[in-house]
């Protein structure tokens, strides 16, 4: 009568597109949370999860229904010491009605909504308005690659994978294995059968018959072995081998004169995190340093790097050098892949950037794999962006723009994923 | 005697599950008689659990925000350890679907196959509202055919339109049944040929209705008969589907699809008390007659009964994790102490239930079971005895007063009171706002006018503004809310 089922291996995420529908709707407040986050991060710990939350009242379902007030009659268990006609105070918080639903949901509706976002997610939201491409997109923020590569036959896989032909060829190997010392002695028989009959013997003689019934016999068996048997059954194998791993380093370098304010910074770290996912993307270990600079250059740490405050002119070149020395110092180029990404205002000592624009050329430029500029400023240009320029057109592995918001970042990637795409 | 234990384990297998559910369904047809739908049990995970909820419980649904929002929120408080999932959900259906959780131990399994799949689906079977108000044949083909449409919706008019309709339509849900009438239960086939037939016709009616043009500017009649429509409605969705002049016909039917939907939840509403009270009873019937009999341990039953007296606990209304009646306790106790007065009536009982008192037990209780709701059966059974066991008293609160006053309290001036207060709580007419289309303006600007009839004085809580957006979404012309209160007088509300 009754039907038992197993569903247990049923589909489980039956609520995902649900979800997803949710976050879609509610994705201005999750940005704010997730540009939080972004701010209270490192770089390196951008790539999981995070916790978000929502107003609860900006996404309440609403329906009609009775509010606070009038004359309303409840009853409750557990009566100790009231009697009829007693008066008593209003408790504190309630209406006094408290119990059912009104009551208890207006007192939840100040809390956020909280809820856990995947990595996916938080991944997706943050890169919302850098408007990168699917391709790149999918590229971040997809898990470890591996490659699946041929690794020769094996007994057992999934159907689609069945080769054809070295399937049947083992069913002909295998139907000959099995059928040849019947066919033989059918052979046998016959030619026995033959020798008899030319030796002039009658067909129903009963040797024949005999004969002829152990052919008949051994064709049945023949006939019985199966075309094609599961033993036959050949998968290709794959072999999941990770792409091909080594080490990078990234050198992140910024001004931090006073100029470039807590939102400027908010937007180079953009920058930087996008180039280190991507490198993370590429390589398996990731070196980052940082300089930061003013007159003089220092290599501090990340927190210094984007929250202390400085003071102070600008000599982009001694960053240069200092990053020079480093690389010199502890990362050789034929052992590591350097990247560089720059992020300033613009404003530079005058005469400093014709050094800058020599020092990128002849030292910084030969050892790196790319080297990503970006200017947050929405004034005129100053002698660094022409000096900058002048670089550009002599080494295409040199990338500038001119950004003021989010998704001008991009763009100074695009090379950089270009060429990872068509490499892929 | 013979050891004649189903199992002595505590862990579950199918063909252990297989073994109770042919023993409970034995006493359950054969010694209480109860009349049931086939059963479909359903093994599930608890992630899989945490789906289902996020769907209210549907099988099957189209896709929503709001699905996904109640996901992640189940599914984040079941992982911070705040909440347990249930033990089961059923469904109204024929065969009346029910999960079990894997993570059950076995006595967990027998209780939830006797609780949903004997005792709820009897009373989906039998209850007069759910035999009224659902078909549980066609709700499963029904479900498949909603969640095809507005696939296909989404697919030719926008994700967008089709969600901003839906939110219009979810917030009318409660208001999407039409109390006095009864629909005709419909297979999927037949849903289907009238969809499209609705859909063709539907439209020119709506035109023909609106092509009342005004014959002139003097020519309105000045006793006022032009109110239309003629007599109140109370079905807003449905008064939408029908006329709400600017609607596309997919539209119409999407309204129509979440009507259909708020209609087979109309009963669950409406008898909560009875239904949890019912499933309770039968599940401890059920395996208290398993253990007389000898097929299940002590230690079994150890673990039923700790489960059991867990749903239902009811604390006082003093403690600090009070949350109101518990269902399940208040209808457990009182269908236990209906089978108490019919076995062993006081005199007491016998003033009180003259009709039942000394009578057959099962006979009361099943005529109980399908005839009555929430409302009706407390105001019919609820017994003195069991409003002093349970120390109930009524408190009036009025805003017009300083303090609150106790009404009544569990001594012999206070049953008739107390058991009406009671009754009256689970009256859904008190507890959800009386809305009704009361006019349409169809010869000025369209406009539609609801009347919010007061109950005691109490207004439109404050959701009211953002209602009524999505009351104008769906009518597409000005809409206004007035409020009637005591003496009779209509004030505006909101406009919008």
């Amino acid at each position: 009568m009754s039907h038992f089922i197993d569903r247990r291996l049923n589909g489980r995420k039956k609520s995902t597109v649900n979800r997803s529908r949710f976050i879609r709707r509610y994705k201005a407040q999750l940005k704010r949370s997730v540009a939080d986050a972004v701010d209270r991060r490192s770089i390196a710990d951008m790539d999981s999860g995070e916790k978000v939350g929502i107003p609860s009242k900006d996404i309440s379902e609403p329906v009609f229904h009775q509010g606070s007030g009038g004359t309303r009659e409840m009853v409750h268990p557990g009566n100790k010491d009231f009697l009829t006609g007693d008066r008593i105070q209003r408790p504190e918080g309630g209406s006094g009605g408290s119990g059912q639903g009104s009551a208890s949901n207006s007192g939840q509706g100040e809390d956020d909504f909280v809820f856990e976002l995947s990595r996916e997610e938080f991944m997706d939201l943050l890169f919302d308005d850098l408007e990168l491409p699917n391709l790149v997109r999918n590229q971040l923020i997809g898990t470890t690659e591996f490659k699946p590569v041929r690794a020769g036959f094996a007994t057992d896989g999934a159907p689609g994978n069945i080769d054809v032909v070295r399937s049947l060829k083992g069913a002909i190997a295998r139907r000959a294995a099995l059928g040849g010392p019947h066919r033989a002695r059918i052979r046998e028989l016959e030619e026995e059968i033959d020798i008899l009959l030319t030796a002039g013997a009658d067909p129903e003689d009963a040797r024949i018959l005999e004969m002829r019934e152990e052919i008949d016999r051994l064709e049945t068996r023949l006939a019985a072995l199966p075309f094609i048997d599961t033993f036959d059954l050949r998968f290709h194998a794959f072999a999941k081998q990770p792409e091909p791993a080594s080490k990078a380093v990234m050198l992140c370098i910024m001004d931090v004169s006073g100029s470039m304010d807590q939102m400027r910074k908010n937007l180079a770290k953009r920058f930087f995190i996008l180039l280190y996912l991507f490198l993370q993307r590429s390589y398996e270990k990731i070196d980052l340093v940082f300089i930061r600079h003013h007159t003089i250059a220092q290599e501090v740490d990340e927190q210094e790097f984007f929250y202390s405050r400085e003071t102070g002119g600008t000599v982009v070149s001694s960053a240069l050098d200092l990053a020079y020395d480093l690389l010199r110092e502890r990362y050789d180029s034929s052992a590591w892949n350097i990247y560089c990404a720059q992020a300033s205002d613009g404003d530079n000592w005058e005469s400093d950037s014709a050094i800058c624009r020599q020092i990128l050329s002849e030292k910084l430029l030969p050892l790196m794999r790319y080297y990503a500029y970006v200017e947050i400023t929405p004034r005129q240009h100053q002698s660094l962006w022409l000096a900058y320029k002048e670089v550009e057109a002599l080494h295409p592995h040199f990338a500038m723009q001119q950004i003021d918001e989010a998704r001008d970042i991009y763009p100074v990637f695009r090379e950089l994923f270009k060429r990872q795409e068509a490499g892929s | 005697m013979a050891n004649r234990l189903i199992a002595d384990t505590s862990e579950w297998s199918f063909p252990l599950l297989e073994r109770f559910d042919t023993e409970i369904a034995r006493i359950a047809r054969g010694v209480y008689g109860l009349d049931t739908y086939a059963n479909q049990i359903e093994v599930i995970s608890s992630e899989q659990m945490i789906d289902a909820y996020s769907s209210v419980g549907l099988p099957i649904s189209y896709h929503h925000w709001s699905f996904g929002k109640q996901f992640v929120a189940t599914e984040q408080t079941y992982r911070r350890g705040q909440m347990g999932l249930a033990y089961e959900i059923v469904i109204n259906s024929d065969p009346c679907i029910a999960y079990l959780m894997e993570e059950n131990s076995l006595p967990m399994q027998a209780l939830v196959i006797a609780h949903a799949c004997y005792g709820h689906n009897s009373f989906f079977k039998g209850n007069y509202l759910f035999r009224t108000w659902t078909s549980a044949d066609a709700i499963i083909d029904y479900l498949v055919f909603a969640r095809k449409y507005i696939a296909a919706c989404e697919e030719r008019y926008g994700e967008e339109a089709v969600e901003l309709l839906l939110d219009s339509c979810h917030a009318l849900m409660n208001h999407g049944v039409d109390r006095y009438k009864r629909p005709a239960p419909l297979t999927m086939a037949e849903e289907q040929r009238r969809q499209e037939e609705r859909e063709a016709y539907l439209q020119s009616q709506v035109n023909d209705l609106w092509r009342t043009l005004p014959a002139g500017a003097g020519n309105r009649d000045p006793n006022g008969d032009d109110r239309w429509p003629e007599e109140p409605q109370e079905n807003l969705l449905y008064f939408i589907e029908k006329n709400a002049p600017l609607l596309e016909p997919w539209q119409r039917e999407v309204v129509r699809i979440v009507r259909k939907v708020g209609q087979y939840f109309y009963p669950q509403r409406q008898t909560q008390v009875m239904n949890e009270g019912w499933a309770t009873f039968w599940h401890y019937t059920l395996l208290n007659h398993l253990y007389d009999e000898g097929l299940v341990s002590d230690g079994f039953m150890i673990e039923f009964l700790q489960s059991h007296t867990n749903v239902i606990m009811q604390p006082s209304f003093d403690v600090p994790y009070y949350q109101g009646i518990n269902p399940y306790a208040l209808g457990f106790a009182m269908m236990r102490d209906i089978r108490r007065i019919c076995e062993e009536p006081t005199d007491e009982d016998r003033y009180w239930f003259p009709d039942i008192a000394g009578g057959n037990w099962l006979q009361v209780l099943d005529f109980a079971m399908h005839n009555f709701k929430d409302e009706s059966f407390i105001a019919q059974y609820l017994s003195p005895r069991l409003m002093r066991e349970l120390h109930l008293f009524a408190v009036r609160d009025d805003d017009r007063e300083e303090t609150l006053e106790i009404t009544a309290i569990h001594e012999e001036g206070g049953y008739r009171t107390l058991r009406q207060a009671l009754a009256d709580q689970y009256n859904l007419g008190n507890r959800e706002p009386n809305i009704q289309v009361i006019n349409v303006d169809r010869r000025g600007d369209r406009s539609l006018t609801l009347r919010h009839f007061r109950h005691n004085r109490r207004p439109l809580g404050e959701s009211t503004e953002e209602m009524l957006k999505h009351v104008r979404r769906l009518w597409g012309f000005t809409t206004r809310l007035e409020s009637l209160d005591e003496q009779g007088r209509a004030q505006l509300v909101a406009e919008c």
